[in-house]
């Protein structure tokens, strides 16, 4: 089960290659999607009764042969990559329908595979290597898709994307080879296991600042996160939806894996200075990206920049650097998937139905399309963090953790930070409920596009108040991090 | 049948709601729609009866929904400060729903079904906050409480109800994330635990001038409350239509607030460890100035509206301060003058509604000798006025004595200071407006000739004005009930 929902999508694509365009082509990927939700459940529960779960490729043991490794970390990660994926594509049928020409649908969704293949990849495999060549997979994946957004911006969108995730690649990359040169081993419980004895020489710290940066290029942590905002608002908008949800995300877990099970806690926070260059990256990127949300015309690009800024959260719980600061983050990862992945698509039933993004689209829309609207409301609700919304549960971990270390500025940024997002939500709820349109006919978005939007809202309230599946893997996963930390090899 | 307390409980948390749905399908028939307000609103109260009932034979209820976080759950719970607080709201919903009936059809208002909607989940959030045996509970409700209010005050949709509203969402939205949630989270890392506790769960947990601070938090994190310098929202908010301020000012919103602190005071601090800590005296001053600073600001206003929400502002103030008094018999104050202003200010808000229906005078120089044209309206804006002003036979007498009762019982000649002269003030304001509405002569010639407002407004507030002068007489099962609060730990 484990390699299957890796080469699943990733044959699945070669089908879709050769589908006829049409519908079947996404059809097809939805089965697979589906297939993926079903194989990560069950690969989520075996991980909670059994632990660690290990896949020797080829029956190569580890460390000479690529070990596919999954605990509750990871476990998570993939939850959450099949889930919005299972979710996204139903969506993405009608949605690109409209925004890309049919003859391309079978690239189109054979890329979207890819992309799900090489995101899925990341997060189940143990080889640091395997991990860029997967980077690689979706990225490449990546850029297709976004140039296919029928701005022709998207073009340069893309090409911008391309330049500046080859050179975070190319980073990582170097980070792994100079890990390799030294220990002669790619496998990451083995690097884990041989580091410390080297960690004092500058090799090991150099490794460790390409891995950072290179990852921070592609989870576009402030200020290295230019491409973003051009990427999510150009790519077609069931694209940005699933990229906005996952990519980043996936990102972030490499960065925790790398940080905490392979260079390990002690040498990231006790040799590097991770905490003094993470945690200040993470407020002001959180802060001033917050800000520029709030002058955006277009609110697909608020939302990316919204994006930028949740994604200093999770850098933030990763910089404090204790278990409950990681739950935190973990937490968030999970979390602000599913309500950016439900305001982006509230965005798609708007840019299905109008074509653009634009604010001044938004007059009116509270009464002409009443569920789309209410569907943003309710995810926009969960980005504040209110309370009974997943945003509540991660800004409670996130508070907790700075309170437990007594960082009372930090708790006073989370805090700004949320309700700067107050004012740039409000800001659309005001023009849709309080502005009148000129055209005041109802013009609701079709049910296969609604059906999705609110599945994941509400998941946003299901996770909100049954937090006991998410906050129980996320405390695991924290705990299983640190321990094997402080035990050497996982 | 009678259902059994606890069930009682869930009840009534759901009984606006279901009327909320019932009221948004029959929002295409009038008279339908607003037979399901008042039946939903007598059947809430007969709930909240069945409620107390049990409470006064000391039956113990406790229901927990759902645990949302480890060791952090949704429950409710009966106490005497709850009961009193949810028979307040549930009854003035039935006086405000007859009365919004006559003046949204007199002033021939829009979106008449999502006022009355909006009312009612507002009126489900007021029971939530009532009966919550929680912080995180009452944290949950209260921003239910203040989303489900916003597009009440918006409600007009020109510029300045916008302007209003956002105002009043955004000052509540920023003290309860900024300030409340903060010190929620801060107090459940001292004490491990937010449920109400007779006798407080803080006791020997945190130093003075730490708890000094948390309470800070607390009084202006409950911007509900209206302690300067948080109070602007209750002005901005004048611009809803009146049964909306009713429903801000005497029935849900602010009660809220100060239910809130009082609680917070009586079962998170405790008396008996508040008393303890010195600095706690800065908090009367804080509460005090306010008294003082509002009525001299109410002195000025010539808008009737804007006075009475400064009024408002005066006498929460004297909620919380007669709360942090912290001697016994000016809890019972505190909680008394929770009854006693919401029945003095719901006539004096109806009575302006009144006016306005009938007048379309909005300014208190306007009022000259409307008191011939409009009796019934103006003798219960005359009594409203002498309960706030704290004159026998009026139930703002009884509450006032309560509090200098309490005061002399802890030799708190501040606070004794600040309730006279604040009685002087409020006389100062409302006394000449009754002179000039009975004894002055009408503007000649008259600008509109008119009579009473539709019948059920008046009636409406002729009930909230003979309540008040029937709660001189009649307070005793109030007073013993509230003397439940005092029971120390159990």
């Amino acid at each position: 089960m484990l390699p299957l929902i890796v080469v699943a999508p990733m044959l699945g694509a070669a089908v879709a290659a050769l589908l006829p365009p049409g519908r079947l082509p996404w059809l097809w990927a939805t089965a697979v999607s589906w297939f993926m939700l079903w194989a990560a459940v069950g690969l989520a529960a075996q991980v909670m009764d059994l632990g660690v779960l290990s896949y020797w490729m080829g029956g190569w043991a580890p460390p000479i042969g690529i070990e596919y490794r999954l605990d509750p970390a990871n476990a998570l990660l993939a939850l959450l990559i099949a889930l919005l994926a299972a979710v996204v594509l139903p969506f993405a049928g009608p949605s690109l329908a409209a925004e890309v020409p049919e003859r391309k649908s079978p690239w189109l969704y054979a890329a979207m595979l890819l992309f799900l293949a090489g995101q899925m990849g990341i997060s189940v495999t143990g080889d640091a290597f395997n991990v860029f060549v997967f980077l690689e997979i979706s990225s490449l994946a990546t850029y297709t898709l976004i140039g296919l957004g029928r701005n022709r911006r998207a073009l340069t969108a893309s090409f911008s994307y391309l330049i500046m995730g080859t050179v975070g690649a190319t980073f990582f990359l170097i980070g792994v080879g100079l890990l390799y040169a030294l220990t002669g081993t790619l496998n990451m419980a083995d690097l884990a296991a041989r580091l410390p004895d080297v960690a004092a020489t500058r090799t090991v710290h150099t490794a460790y600042a390409f891995i950072v940066v290179g990852v921070c290029l592609k989870l576009a942590l402030f200020p290295l996160h230019l491409w973003l905002p051009n990427a999510y608002t150009y790519a077609p908008s069931a694209v940005t939806a699933l990229m906005a949800a996952t990519a980043t995300k996936v990102a972030i877990y490499v960065l925790i894996r790398f940080i905490y099970t392979v260079f390990g806690p002690s040498f990231a926070f006790g040799e590097m200075p991770t905490v003094q260059l993470l945690v200040p990256l993470a407020i002001v990127g959180l802060l001033s990206t917050s800000v520029v949300a709030i002058g955006q015309a277009n609110i697909k690009r608020m939302l990316a920049y919204s994006s930028v800024a949740q994604i200093g959260y999770m850098v933030l719980g990763i910089g404090m650097a204790t278990a409950t600061g990681l739950t935190a983050a973990l937490l968030h990862v999970f979390n602000h998937a599913l309500m950016k992945g439900a305001l982006f698509l509230a965005l798609g039933c708007i840019a299905y139905r109008f074509g653009t993004t634009q604010i001044d689209t938004f007059r009116g829309l509270g009464r002409r399309m009443p569920w789309t609207m209410a569907a943003f409301v309710a995810g926009g609700l969960s980005l504040i963090g209110v309370p009974l919304t997943v945003g509540f549960i991660s800004k409670w971990y996130l508070v907790s953790a700075a309170i437990e270390l007594g960082w009372w500025p930090i708790v006073a940024v989370i805090i700004v930070g949320s309700l700067l997002a107050v004012i740039y939500i409000w800001r659309v709820v005001e023009v849709a409920y309080l502005q009148p349109a000129e055209d005041t006919t109802r013009c609701e978005a079709p049910l296969a596009l609604l059906v999705p939007t609110w599945l994941l809202v509400g998941l946003n309230f299901w996770f909100g108040i049954d937090t006991r599946v998410t906050v129980g893997i996320a405390e695991r996963a924290a705990t299983l991090l640190f321990s094997t930390a402080a035990g050497g090899a996982p | 049948m009678i259902p059994s307390a606890s069930t009682a409980l869930e009840i009534a948390i759901l009984v606006p709601l279901v009327g909320a749905l019932l009221i948004v399908l029959t929002g295409k028939r009038p008279n339908l729609r607003e037979a399901v307000t008042l039946v939903t609103a007598v059947a809430l109260f007969a709930v909240v009866l069945r409620i107390m009932y049990s409470l006064t034979r000391e039956e113990i209820i406790e229901i927990t929904l759902i645990e949302m976080l480890p060791g952090l759950s949704l429950s409710f719970h009966t106490e005497p400060l709850s009961i009193l607080f949810a028979a307040i709201a549930s009854f003035l919903w039935i006086v405000t729903s007859v009365y919004s009936i006559g003046y949204m059809r007199g002033n021939k208002e829009q979106h008449q079904t999502r006022f009355y909607a909006c009312f009612a989940i507002a009126l489900s959030g007021a029971m939530g906050v009532a009966f919550s045996a929680n912080l995180l509970t009452l944290f949950v409700f209260y921003e239910v409480l203040t989303l489900s209010t916003y597009p009440l005050v918006a409600h007009k949709g020109d510029e300045a109800a916008k302007k209003g509203a956002r105002t009043y969402l955004g000052i509540l939205l920023a003290t309860s994330i900024g300030l409340l949630l903060p010190a929620i989270i801060w107090t459940y890392a001292i004490a491990g635990t937010l449920d109400f506790t007779p006798g407080g769960i803080l006791e020997g947990r945190i130093a003075g001038g730490l708890a000094t601070v948390l309470l800070l938090m607390f009084v202006l994190g409950v911007g509900k409350a209206a302690v300067m310098p948080v109070h602007r929202w209750l002005p901005a908010a004048m611009v809803a239509p009146t049964p909306v301020s009713a429903l801000l000012h005497a029935v849900a919103v602010v009660k809220a607030g100060v239910f809130t602190i009082t609680k917070i005071i009586i079962y998170i601090f405790g008396l008996d460890f508040l008393v303890e800590v010195p600095t706690e005296r800065l908090l009367v001053y804080l509460a005090g100035f306010t008294v003082i600073a509002a009525s001299v600001v109410a002195l000025r206003q010539t808008n009737i509206k804007r006075m009475l929400a400064y009024s408002t502002i005066s006498q929460l103030s004297y909620i919380v301060l007669a709360a942090l008094v912290l001697a016994p018999l000016s809890e019972i104050g505190a909680a008394v003058h929770i009854v006693a202003h919401a029945f003095g200010k719901i006539t004096l808000f109806f009575a302006a509604g009144a006016i306005y229906v009938a007048a379309k005078k909005t300014e208190v120089t306007q009022l000259s000798g409307i008191g011939r044209r409009m009796p019934w309206t103006m003798t219960a804006f005359a009594i409203g006025g002498l309960s706030m002003v704290g004159v026998p036979p009026t139930a703002g007498f009884v509450s006032k004595w309560y509090m200098i009762a309490g005061a002399f019982q802890n030799d708190n000649y501040f606070v004794l200071a600040v309730l006279v002269a604040a009685t002087a003030l409020n006389a100062a304001y409302f006394l000449p407006i009754i002179f000039r509405a009975f004894f002055d002569t009408e503007d000649e010639p008259p600008q509109k000739d008119h009579g009473e407002a539709p019948w059920p407004m008046v009636a409406a507030l002729t009930t909230t004005a003979a309540l008040v002068l029937l709660f001189f007489v009649f307070n005793g099962p109030v007073v013993d009930l509230e003397y439940g609060i005092l029971k120390g730990p159990q």
